[in-house]
């Protein structure tokens, strides 16, 4: 394997690895604000909190690491996602701040407000609405490049349907990914009634996010029709991910073997996610940048991999301890100490 | 329309970083103060210095939230704002910029643990084991997000053909000569700055009434901590101030209004510059030759070597006294304090002095905005000295202004909320009040009055 393709692969891990845990930190804002909302609140909020108190800043960083290490590796996506995305991304680190900061104000500073509770819930869907623009883009269609400057078309982005497709995924992905592990969660922790409702709402998520999944791959026909043979060329990743995807909702509505339906939801989500980005290859901005001709030298690629997996030997025994400590430490999900 | 651009870009830059800085030094700092209560809470066997380190950490985290969060900012707008900066660049110093994420993610998932094993570990030992870490990832975030800065005041590492980096060297880039004076002052003036912080919280709960030991050990403890790192900042200072005049001298220049090459060139402090005439100023002979050589006759490059466009605005000078006087002012006030107290004079009792520690906090805060102010604007024109001016590095994107507007509304909700929130958990919750319910919780064991 090149080293091209070594980098799109490690950043692309990454990418999964912040798409899953912020899913779960999204959604479990959102779902904590609604219970507020309709007055469930007693059932949700300690199983919520336990949760994510200890990992909320753990998530913030999935994300820093895979800009860096994009502009790190193809340097050129600086240049021309950085001078299109000014605004949408803007906007999503604006609402990352609101969220990171106000979550930490009111879990440790006992800011005790519905107002933020409400505030938190609905930033958690406005930010995988504002960067989920990115992948839009990246397929090309709405940058026109005329006289050295790069400009956004921002009335062809926003009437196209894609556009929306995509949004509307992201927004019921988030809510399904966080309702199934949610729903487990719970069940661990002993906490019958978190886990019902969690279960609810899992089934409620799981249509839309299959339905406006499907409903891309027809979209992106109209769109882009060299794209969408590509998506077809791996339909059989997709097939993958559609079959654990039943099984996963299979189990939930079965009420059975919760732990293993997180396990099949983390599996459908990578085949999905890895059969997009495979199709997506070469490209990283259709048809601007592709994985070659964006790449950086060779000595600082090098040497981007020798801190990558010096920092991997310290970062793997780190995250298992965090996770020994509190997602799969019994004593801790149930709240005994 | 592109100039407005730069501007805007320019001014959404400094507004970030300014602001991002205060709770960065904090983020970096406070790590070892927690660290160091910790551990003197263990060997002193001292209840007091072990809850001196919890109520530190609380209030840590909500600096930290804010830190992140405009890091975050920071790191999106090195692309969003200077994008040609990042292409051009990204090829060499990628490297400590993807370290610095590692450090963070390192730190992070400790802060996380720490936070939540509070009564899960009954031995203070193995949390002290897990502060070591985050003081490590704390200071090594910081230590390989300045070297990204040296290199942008001392690029090497790389040649450049046709306007093409080549022959691109990562270490080299990152061992740049800037590298060693910037790394230690911006640690050194980042543990200073903390220590004198919590000072004047220690102090300012004592002039308001509060007469515990407790805060007294507290304001003993940082103020040694503070006199130390000061003076390890007068000195790295001091190699600063050879390293520039080693290599940027318009930099040392302006900051000095020293306009001809001459020898045994003196330092002026203070002053203003009037059509050209420096008037009112304060000459120290000779000085400035021994800060840029170590010698009184060296001879100092002056400003008129250098073409007039490579040449930093010369207000950089104002922001030079702001620093250094406030630094050694700091020196001797936390010098006094620790004579003071180690002879039991009694001025150092005095609401006075206590006065003035409280204000060394915030002090200390401005000398650090007008450090980075000075290196910042010093190296004007360029944003890669030498090779990259900052007019060409930025975005061609018309919204900057727009842009601009949306960050002002966040650092002002974030400074609301962060100063709102913090002055409510230590109002709400005074020390004397968690001594008596820690005493209650626990029967007899550690904690005691």
């Amino acid at each position: 394997m090149s080293l091209e393709v070594i980098g799109i692969s490690v950043l692309w891990l990454f990418l999964y690895g912040y798409v899953m845990v912020a899913s779960i930190d999204f959604g479990a804002g959102f779902f904590h604000a609604y219970s507020t909302l309709v007055g469930k609140q007693h059932i949700l909020t300690k199983i919520i909190q336990r949760y994510l108190s200890p990992v909320w800043e753990v998530t913030n960083v999935f994300l820093v690491f895979f800009f860096v290490g994009m502009v790190g590796f193809y340097p050129q996506t600086a240049y021309y996602y950085g001078t299109v995305l000014l605004v949408p991304v803007s906007l999503a680190i604006v609402l990352l701040a609101i969220r990171g900061s106000y979550y930490a104000f009111a879990t440790y500073g006992k800011l005790k407000h519905n107002r933020y509770t409400y505030l938190y819930g609905l930033t958690g869907l406005l930010i995988p609405a504002s960067l989920s623009i990115v992948f839009t883009i990246s397929e090309g269609g709405f940058i026109t490049e005329g006289n050295g400057n790069l400009a956004l078309e921002y009335w062809t982005l926003f009437s196209s349907p894609l556009t929306w497709s995509i949004v509307v995924l992201s927004l019921s992905a988030v809510l399904y990914i966080s309702a199934v592990f949610l729903t487990w969660y719970a069940k661990e922790a002993k906490d019958e009634q978190a886990a019902a409702l969690m279960r609810k709402y899992a089934l409620i998520w799981s249509g839309p996010t299959i339905i406006t999944a499907f409903g891309i791959l027809i979209e992106m026909k109209g769109h882009n029709l060299e794209r969408y043979e590509q998506l077809l060329d791996y339909w059989w990743m997709f097939g993958i991910s559609v079959l654990l995807f039943l099984g996963t909702v299979l189990l939930i509505s079965e009420r059975k073997y919760y732990g293993i339906a997180v396990l099949l939801l983390f599996g459908q989500f990578f085949f999905a996610f890895f059969g997009y980005g495979i199709s997506h290859y070469p490209y990283l901005l259709y048809p601007f940048i592709t994985v070659y001709n964006s790449f950086t030298n060779e000595a600082t690629a090098i040497s981007l991999i020798i801190a990558f997996i010096a920092g991997l030997c310290l970062l793997i025994p780190s995250l298992y301890l965090l996770f020994r400590l509190f997602i799969l430490n019994k004593n801790y999900v149930q709240g005994k100490r | 329309m592109e100039n407005e651009s730069v501007f805007f870009s320019r001014v959404l830059t400094e507004l970030t970083l300014s602001f991002h800085i205060i709770y960065a030094t904090i983020g970096v700092g406070v790590p070892l103060m927690i660290m160091l209560a910790q551990w003197l809470g263990i060997i002193k066997q001292d209840s007091h210095y072990i809850l001196l380190a919890r109520r530190w950490a609380r209030g840590f985290v909500i600096t930290v939230a804010v830190g992140v969060v405009t890091g975050t900012a920071i790191g999106l707008q090195l692309s969003l704002l200077w994008p040609n900066f990042m292409q051009l660049a990204g090829n060499v110093i990628s490297l400590p910029l993807f370290m610095e994420t590692f450090a963070f993610f390192f730190e992070a998932i400790f802060l996380g643990i720490y936070l939540y094993t509070w009564d899960r570990f009954e031995n203070q030992r193995k949390h002290l084991l897990l502060l070591v870490p985050v003081a490590i990832g704390a200071s090594f975030s910081a230590v390989f997000i300045t070297i990204v800065n040296a290199f942008m005041n001392a690029p090497q590492g790389f040649d450049i053909v046709n306007g093409e980096l080549v022959n691109i060297q990562p270490l080299v880039a990152i061992f740049n000569p800037a590298m060693p004076t910037k790394v230690a002052h911006v640690l050194s003036t980042a543990f200073m700055t903390s220590a004198f912080i919590l000072a004047s919280i220690g102090a300012y709960r004592m002039l308001k009434g509060s007469n515990h030991v407790y805060h007294r050990k507290a304001v003993f403890l940082t103020m040694k901590v503070g006199l130390v790192f000061s003076i390890a900042t007068a000195i790295i200072g001091d190699l600063s101030g050879k390293y520039l005049a080693e290599y940027q001298p318009e930099k040392l220049a302006a900051a000095e209004w020293h306009f001809e090459t001459e020898e045994g060139a003196s330092l002026i402090l203070y002053g203003i510059l009037d059509n050209g005439e420096v008037k009112y100023e304060l000459e120290i002979p000779y000085m400035l030759s021994v800060l840029a050589h170590g010698t009184p006759l060296a001879e100092v490059t002056g400003l008129e070597e250098f073409p007039k466009d490579e040449t930093p605005p010369l207000y950089i000078h104002y922001l030079f006294d702001i620093m250094v006087t406030i630094g050694m002012w700091m020196v001797l006030l936390s010098l006094l304090y620790v004579i003071g107290i180690a002879r039991k004079c009694g001025f150092v009792r005095t609401r006075l002095f206590h006065w003035l520690i409280v204000l060394g906090g915030p002090l200390s805060m401005i000398a650090i905005e007008a450090g980075w102010w000075m290196a910042e604007v010093g190296r004007q024109p360029w944003i890669l000295r030498g090779i990259m001016r900052t007019e060409e590095a930025a975005t061609t994107n018309p919204n900057v202004d727009l842009m601009l507007l949306l960050f002002c509304i966040l650092y002002l909700v974030l400074a609301i909320g962060s100063i709102i929130v913090l002055t409510r958990m230590f109002r709400e919750n005074p020390v004397e009040r968690e001594i008596e319910d820690r005493n209650s919780e626990k029967d007899g064991g550690f904690y005691v009055t």
